[in-house]
């Protein structure tokens, strides 16, 4: 079997009823996909197959075979952060970061498909995601703000609030 | 891990029909919401699994006046039928979420077995409303019976497809709660039929959904209907309700259903 994961062609050695997370995480060792509840009710291991999320651990990978696969290691990197990763950092939407590589990938399809900043539609988009921290506001903050193509200054997040937030460390 | 030793990837409805043969010893892998955490978590180990992905089931056929339904159509696709089938794309967009939708399919909606926490089978209410027929393989070949008859005895069988006459109206009524559930507590769902005949169904009940003959006699009075409706049920209790609370909604969801069927004339 074949996949190519952000970006790069994969032969897959993983029997076809492997799940995905188990192939992303254990064969290939791309490990934002997090394995939470593993039975699909977290939304913590959510990627993109063929640009569509999906529960990486309800996904048989034989039943993908030849398909795109995007993770969040696929969206951005440190240095040139995604407009969405960029709107996270501005918002303060990550606490712990367990469900964020879902949340991500969730939002990020919902804003491919033309998804607006009104908080409803983006609440039932992530509705299968759950933030055990309970973050929801700022994750919602932060989605909208990407879905209008706000643009951050994250020198000045960083210096600046994130260190109020921590307790005004400097 | 647990493997299958066996994996059947077949490529047509036809290669599906032969591969499950007399269904001995097959796993029926659709969209795999269901299944996938059974063997990832160690409760199943399949021996032969037969894999429905790429086996063309994923049909959608509303043009005429029946709807044809393939048994691997994603959940999601029912919103389609909105125009047609009210109530059934509106159970449809309260499946699960976003995600689910899209990977979990109709036939293994229909078929899954009681769950364990948690009632399962949304969509067997509106299709048991809609007297759906329901095209199936057994051990003793292919059948068309009415999803009624198909649910008594679904383990072990390969759903192909359902089908049902567009209905004049139906309407959904279900508990809604403010945040996400992976089962709907209760559902009650309505068909007004061409002809003028009320059918009712329920779901999220013990081992799985089913008609409310009582209440169907006692439809041009929703209160009395209400309170029939519980006569044809079998509740149970679980992680989400106990089967005190879904005694006392059950009524309730029973008069929304008819009075909605009512404002659709």
């Amino acid at each position: 079997m074949k996949l190519t994961v952000n970006g790069t062609p994969r032969e897959i050695e993983g029997a076809p009823l492997t799940t995905l997370l188990h192939v992303l995480r254990e064969e290939l060792g791309v490990t934002s996909p997090k394995a939470g509840c593993e039975q699909g009710g977290c939304g913590a291991c959510t990627v993109l197959v063929d640009g569509e999320p999906q529960r990486a651990c309800l996904t048989p990978v034989g039943a993908i075979d030849g398909s795109e696969v995007t993770t969040v290691e696929g969206l951005g990197a440190p240095e040139s952060l995604s407009a969405l990763q960029q709107a996270f950092t501005h918002h303060y939407a990550a606490q712990c970061g367990f469900c964020t590589s879902g949340m991500l990938m969730a939002a990020e399809a919902y804003i491919a498909r033309g998804g607006t900043d009104d908080r409803e539609a983006i609440q039932e988009a992530l509705a299968g995601h759950v933030c055990r921290c309970t973050g929801y506001v700022k994750i919602i903050d932060a989605v909208a703000a990407a879905a209008r193509g706000d643009a951050f200054d994250l020198t000045v997040t960083a210096a600046g609030t994130a260190m109020t937030n921590l307790g005004g460390v400097s | 891990m647990t493997q299958a030793t066996e994996v059947l990837l077949p490529t047509s409805a036809a290669e599906a029909v032969a591969l499950f043969g007399d269904g001995s010893g097959v796993t029926i892998v659709a969209g795999g919401t269901i299944v996938l955490p059974e063997i990832t978590h160690g409760r199943i180990a399949p021996t032969r699994a037969l894999m429905l992905s790429g086996a063309g089931l994923d049909t959608l056929d509303a043009e005429g006046s029946t709807v044809t339904i393939g048994a691997a159509l994603p959940v999601a696709r029912l919103a389609e039928l909105a125009q047609d089938v009210e109530a059934l794309a509106q159970c449809a967009l309260g499946v699960a979420d976003y995600e689910i939708r899209r990977q979990g399919t109709v036939g293994g909606n229909v078929c899954a077995g009681a769950g364990r926490d948690a009632p399962r089978g949304d969509l067997q209410g509106p299709l048991l409303a809609l007297d759906a027929s329901a095209r199936s393989i057994g051990p003793d070949g292919e059948t068309t019976e009415p999803v009624a008859d198909f649910l008594g005895h679904r383990a072990g069988r390969l759903l192909l497809d359902l089908s049902f006459e567009k209905p004049a109206a139906s309407a959904f009524a279900a508990i809604e709660y403010p945040h996400t559930h992976e089962y709907t507590v209760l559902a009650v769902t309505g068909v007004r039929t061409a002809g003028g005949e009320v059918r009712l169904a329920a779901t999220s009940l013990a081992d799985h959904g089913t008609r409310l003959p009582s209440a169907e006699a006692a439809a041009g009075d929703p209160d009395a209907a209400g309170a029939a409706a519980v006569a044809d049920v079998k509740l149970g209790d679980d992680a989400l309700a106990s089967a005190w609370y879904r005694e006392r909604t059950l009524p309730v969801l029973v008069r929304r259903v008819l009075s909605k069927l009512e404002e659709a004339r």
